[in-house]
């Protein structure tokens, strides 16, 4: 146990404990669906607004919008290829919407205002449920990416340059979803965690640089999260030249 | 105040355990998935479709804009030296003209200088003509007087002798 002084308000610190919601008898995490839905409907709010008058002159929000949907082009256009981009737009693009959004909800909104039985709210993305939800759908999506472009050719990618590279691209579909959902968790999780100890300790001043970085951390996250999809999906869609 | 260290490592150990956690698997990742997946169609059709068509469809306006402006440049460009070329024609058979009118001119007053002149030599001409004629006649009258009064004298004098 370590000494410390009783509780603050604005500085404590519970990891690991859940708000249960019973759904017949499976349980979820409610804190989880409870940000998840602020940070859900922050974006559908932006994006309602943005696009509720578009004109060819963009004004307001629309010009926030086409700069990130240019982003995001760039992003998926860069790492899938010209062919391919277009039909996976959308999914990079809501990956790291999501992402970055729930990463700077986590650290901009004043969530511990709001008490709740058991449990904190939090960014939705430093739950390991969450993240490793977003990793297996980007691994199911490059599945399906490469096996709908290219029927069962697509496992020619395992044998490709060599047959030797067999059992490391077999160990690599593993390895792509644990390493996405934990990087994305961890860092998020240690982010909260360490504004959380360094506000508790110290509650004014100190924290801010660490807060500055954790904004950075998370959106750098966001980024690395959506590449590195893009990425594994243009690897599955890419055509070898023979 | 929890001890997070010791929830942390409790929640990892217990694993097995249904409560509690930091590695705690339930329900939550398969509906979370789901969310986002229908996330991923509300924004498609919410966002990436209308904002995508409006950067392509700008996209596409700037591209023939700028060949449109290129094309009435071009015509522009065709017809300034079009112009150019039709002043310069204008300014050779201007001056093309001038030359002639000024030749013309000249000739024109060379010929009435010459018709002038030869009208002037002809009418000298007449005159010193009837002058000779009008001499001609003013001397053989003379001399046809002399001779009448010479007769007359001789005459004169037989008659008297």
């Amino acid at each position: 146990m370590l000494p410390l002084p009783p509780a603050l308000p604005l500085a404590e610190l519970e990891v690991g404990q859940h708000l249960y919601w019973q759904l017949g008898n499976l349980k979820i995490h409610g804190q989880v669906f409870l940000s998840s839905w602020v940070v859900i409907g922050a974006l559908l709010a932006v994006v309602w607004i943005g696009t509720r008058k578009m004109e060819r002159d963009p004004r307001g929000v629309q010009n926030l919008l086409e700069f990130l949907w240019d982003y995001i082009r760039d992003l998926a256009r860069e790492q899938i290829g010209e062919k391919a981009y277009r039909d996976w737009l959308p999914f990079i693009g809501t990956l790291f919407l999501f992402i970055f959004v729930s990463n700077w909800g986590g650290a901009l909104i004043p969530w511990k205002l709001i008490h709740l039985p058991s449990g904190e709210l939090g960014a939705p993305t430093a739950d390991i449920n969450t993240t490793i939800a977003l990793a297996l759908l980007v691994s199911i999506a490059y599945f399906y990416a490469g096996l709908s472009r290219k029927g069962f050719r697509y496992f020619e990618y395992y044998v490709e340059p060599t047959p030797i590279m067999l059992p490391f691209k077999i160990v690599e579909d593993f390895t792509k979803p644990l390493s996405l959902s934990f990087r994305l968790f961890g860092n998020i999780l240690a982010d909260e965690l360490v504004v959380a100890v360094l506000a508790f300790l110290v509650p004014l001043v100190v924290p801010l640089p660490a807060m500055f970085l954790g904004l950075f951390t998370s959106a750098i996250q966001a980024l690395i999260f959506a590449t590195l999809a893009a990425y594994y999906i243009g690897e599955a869609v890419h055509e070898e030249h023979h | 105040m929890t001890s997070w260290l010791l929830l942390a490592e409790a929640g990892a150990s217990a694993a097995g355990t249904p409560e509690g956690g930091l590695f705690d698997l339930d329900a939550t990742l398969p509906l979370m998935a789901l969310q986002v997946v229908i996330l991923t169609f509300i924004l498609n059709a919410l966002f990436f479709r209308p904002v995508g068509k409006a950067v392509e469809d700008r996209e596409g306006y700037i591209v023939t804009s700028r060949a449109e402006a290129k094309e009435k440049l071009a015509q522009a460009e065709r017809l300034e030296a079009d112009l150019k070329a039709q002043l310069k024609d204008a300014r050779q058979e201007s001056q093309r003209l001038i030359v002639e009118a000024e030749q013309e001119v000249d000739r024109l007053y060379r010929a009435a200088l010459a018709e002038a002149t030869a009208e002037a030599n002809a009418s000298r001409e007449r005159a010193r003509r009837e002058i000779d004629a009008e001499r001609d006649t003013a001397l053989s009258q003379l001399v046809k007087d002399a001779d009448d009064l010479g007769e007359l004298i001789v005459s004169r004098l037989l008659a008297a002798s």
